[in-house]
């Protein structure tokens, strides 16, 4: 049992600490049994947390460790590999999630939170002290990977995982390859043509022989699990069965399909959408022609389907501010004398297409912007689209244009048949109905499910480049996982307790893998796991008459002490926090507060801000700043005032006393 | 008997990759249920041992949630079978320490029933609420 155990809470700069009153929980732990440190840290992931529990766990001989944070999908590997360094076996450590499962789930009740946490935390020193030291166990993959999708970021992720030396099966429903690129014309920004780029790689996979592609085919059925997956694929009414070491997932996206009746959609031929109005360039070569007649006025209204405050739709699509921008310089190359309104939200040319927008304004194209709320509005008059909207950058000036033609510059959203890969694979999808990453930032192309990687827009709107990216990231760690020909594999499996086990077999019945087998063993016959095969399911477990075979890390004893740990939820001192809550804003007086926060609330100008933004007026770091606003929102300073546009920052706002 | 207002305390066991992310998923999502609600993972529902159950009525859980993996389990397709028979199992057991059976449920969660997960967490409490602490039952009962 372990006695020198070290316990880390984690404030996730606020994430967990906003809710769960995470000082108190270190001190009361301090005095909890084979607790030898007990520390609250702002971020326990960060390096420098990193490098102190190694001191710790060096300096004061800790023999476990547990970290209370975030899910243990996230960090697991991240502590286990902290305990490695600092010389301890990793299974002597214990995630304990004290964030999706605790504070943000109870975000409505700070105090519940806190008691909570302190069951929580319990368990998992509990359980850490009854761990053991484990090694971890080899086992043969399979150097073959499906790749689902012949889109750019399938195509280019096949090529790659070729000349890497694996086998590549690259399943593709269509009976054509190269997805929504091979529709498209010219693109930005390397002005290639979209057919002649996914020609290209047609013929790159082609000249593979590692690269099994095959179109009209789907998936029918997924068994097994990394290193050894079974694929069932129809292949134009064919089934085969591929067996692959592993997965990635790269089915791309659906474009956003305008309502009825959406900005006129649907009222008249003369409003249609960005993707229809590049077909339409490309098919006219002299001049634009709609219904007989020259285009001479277009209208562009961006953001359609998308950024919007309610619904799934919330997020930008990244790519079509730019392709819309593209399109126009396009009209102004190929055809004379047309004027392009463009009524827009924000303009995201981000990095270097800035360059395209540029370009467009020094081509005369006039930019409009409208708000949310105050949309624009298209009446049809004589067959003709009148857009009518209050310009924003004119004090809401009221304008009606008369529009040949209104180009609804439409964004991504997830394919229809998102669901069915997601049942077959098991991978979890978001409410944007796109496929989830385990972490955006740290972990961007896996999955929950072992072996099963996303790449390109399938994950959310990107364009090619970064579809590209994403894919090759996955092929980066599928090449990493199967190169060996071996994959490390957690040790955690079944073990038999040959006393007790009187072979009735019945462990060996619901076994699918066929990882257990009677041995004979000091003149008795007893089960034998095979632990290559053996997935450490635990469905043998219940199932053996004298509670004989149970599996690592989920021993009765692991098991019944965390119950047990959850159970001592009476000792926290429910005054504390609420002592806080109620004092919070009459306590503390702005002569008291201190240096930084004068600084941080000087920033603010009657709009909400992001840290980064507090950072570039304070000149404070963002470390900084995000400590501070933790505790300023805490005492009722700040207050957090939902996400910025494109969602990548919470923003903060002072709270009117 | 009927405690009103009454929060019951439920253990849940999920499993690592299916039904735990729709449990993670309900916290991202900010989605509330009960506080009084622990979770344990474990790789599959089949794997909960019916003592475990025991032991957390003895512990003073008011109720015991299974989130199986159902026909969504990677290692078994008898899955929900084996795990219907270790509820079975714990019943007998509870029904000699005349527990009520109530107390056990089980439901399919998949790693996107952030939804499910809180449905299922509202009504069992309600259920449990109007049993009343497990405390109580055990020791009128003993
Ligand atoms: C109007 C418009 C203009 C654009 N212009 C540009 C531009 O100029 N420059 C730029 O960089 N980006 C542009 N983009 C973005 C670009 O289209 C995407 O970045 C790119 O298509 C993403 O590639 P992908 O391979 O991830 O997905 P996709 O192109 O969608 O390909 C996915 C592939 O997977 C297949 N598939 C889907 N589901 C399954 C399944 N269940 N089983 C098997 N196969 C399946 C599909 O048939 C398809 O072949 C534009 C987008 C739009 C809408
Ligand atoms: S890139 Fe974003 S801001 Fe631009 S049109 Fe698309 S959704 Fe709107
Ligand atoms: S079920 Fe138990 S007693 Fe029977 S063979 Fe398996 S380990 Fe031995
Ligand atoms: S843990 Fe699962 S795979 Fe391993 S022996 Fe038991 S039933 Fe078989």
């Amino acid at each position: 049992m372990k006695q020198r155990i070290g316990v880390y809470i984690c404030h996730c700069g606020g994430n967990i600490s906003d809710y769960v009153d995470v000082e108190q929980l270190s001190k009361l732990i301090a005095n909890e049994d084979n607790v030898v440190i007990s520390k609250d840290v702002m971020f326990a992931c960060s390096d420098s947390n990193q490098k102190e529990m190694i001191q710790d766990i060096q300096e004061k001989q800790l023999d476990a460790i547990v970290v209370a944070s975030c899910s243990p999908k996230l960090h697991t590997h991240t502590f286990r590999n902290v305990a490695l360094r600092a010389g301890i076996n990793p299974y002597n450590y214990v995630q304990v999630n004290v964030r999706e499962q605790c504070s943000w789930a109870h975000s409505d009740t700070p105090l519940d939170a806190t008691v909570k946490a302190y069951g929580l935390v319990r368990a998992g020193i509990n359980r850490v002290a009854y761990s053991e030291a484990l090694e971890n166990i080899e086992i043969e993959a399979q150097k073959a990977v499906a790749v689902i999708g012949a889109g750019v970021a399938g195509m280019r992720a096949a090529i790659e995982l070729a000349r890497l030396g694996n086998s590549v099966y690259l399943i593709e429903k269509e009976e054509q390859v190269g997805g929504r690129v091979a529709q498209s014309g010219k693109l930005f920004m390397t002005g290639e043509d979209g057919k002649t780029l996914t020609q290209r790689l047609l013929n790159e996979v082609k000249s593979l022989s590692q690269i099994n592609l095959f179109t009209k085919a789907t998936l029918e059925k997924v068994s097994g699990s990394i290193g050894n997956f079974t694929i069932d694929v129809n292949v134009d009414g064919n089934l085969l069965k591929l067996n692959v070491g592993a997965v990635l997932v790269t089915t791309g996206f659906d474009f956003y399909q305008p309502t009825k009746n959406e900005y006129g959609f649907g009222q008249t031929q003369r409003v249609i959408t960005l993707q229809e109005f590049n077909q339409l360039i490309e098919n006219n070569t002299t001049e634009l022609i709609i219904e007989g007649r020259p285009v001479k006025n277009i209208a562009y209204i961006y953001c359609v389907g998308n950024r919007q405050s309610k619904g799934p739709n919330r997020y930008c699509s990244r790519f079509c501010c730019t392709a819309a921008i593209h399109s126009s310089v396009r009209v102004h190359e190929r055809f004379n004398g047309v004027k392009a309104f463009h009524f827009y939200r924000d303009i995201r040319t981000y990095g270097k297409q800035e360059l395209l927008y540029r370009q467009s304004s020094l081509n005369g194209d006039v930019y409009l912007k409208f708000e949310e709320k105050e949309p624009p509005i298209i009446e049809v008059e004589n067959g003709y689209p009148v857009v009518k909207v209050k310009d924003y950058l004119t004090s809401k000036k009221e304008i009606a244009l008369k529009a040949d033609l209104v180009v609804l510059v439409t964004g991504m959203v997830a394919r229809s048949d998102s669901n069915q890969i997601s049942e077959k694979l098991k991978i979890p999808i978001g409410n944007d109905k796109f496929f989830n990453e385990i972490h955006p930032k740290l972990r961007p192309v896996e999955t929950v499910i072992n072996g099963v990687y996303i790449g390109g827009a399938c994950q959310g709107p990107k364009n090619i480049s970064e579809s590209v990216q994403s894919a090759l990231a996955g092929v980066a760690k599928i090449n990493a996982l199967l190169q060996k020909g071996k994959i490390a594999l957690e040790p955690i499996v079944a073990r038999v307790n040959a006393e007790a086990c009187l072979w009735c077999g019945k462990c060996a019945e619901v076994c699918e893998y066929d990882a257990i087998k009677p041995l004979e063993m000091n003149g008795k016959m007893v089960a034998q796991v095979n632990i290559a095969t053996c997935k450490g399911c635990g469905i043998c477990a219940p199932v053996c008459p004298s509670d004989a075979i149970e599996i690592a890390e989920y021993s009765n004893q692991g098991i019944e002490s965390m119950i047990a740990g959850f159970a001592a939820e009476a000792e926290i001192k429910q005054s504390e926090t609420q002592h806080e809550e109620e004092t919070e804003p009459t306590h503390v007086g702005m002569k008291e507060y201190p240096e930084e926060w004068n600084k941080i609330l000087s920033c603010f100008n009657g709009e909400p801000l992001t840290i980064p933004q507090i950072s570039d007026k304070s000149a404070l770091a963002k470390e900084l700043i995000t400590y501070h606003l933790m505790t300023m929102n805490r005492y009722g300073i700040v207050e957090p005032a939902g996400l910025n546009d494109d969602e990548s920052y919470n923003m903060y706002k002072p709270k009117k006393q | 008997m009927k405690t009103e207002g009454y929060a019951p305390k439920i253990l849940v066991f999920s499993t690592d990759k299916i039904s735990d992310p729709g449990i993670d998923q309900a916290g991202l999502r900010k989605l509330h249920y009960s506080p009084k609600v622990y979770v344990i993972s474990l790789p599959c529902s089949s794997g909960v041992k019916p003592r475990w159950i025991m032991k957390a009525f003895e512990e003073g859980f008011d109720g015991v949630f299974i989130a199986a993996d159902g026909h969504e389990c990677s290692y078994s397709p008898k899955c929900a079978e084996y795990t219907n028979n270790i509820i079975v199992e714990a019943q007998r057991l509870m029904k000699e320490r005349n527990i009520n059976t109530k107390r056990i449920r089980m439901a399919a969660i998949c790693s996107v029933c952030a939804e499910p997960f809180v449905n299922h967490m509202g009504t069992f409490s309600k259920i449990l609420s109007e049993l009343g602490s497990v405390k109580n039952e055990i020791a009128s009962n003993s």
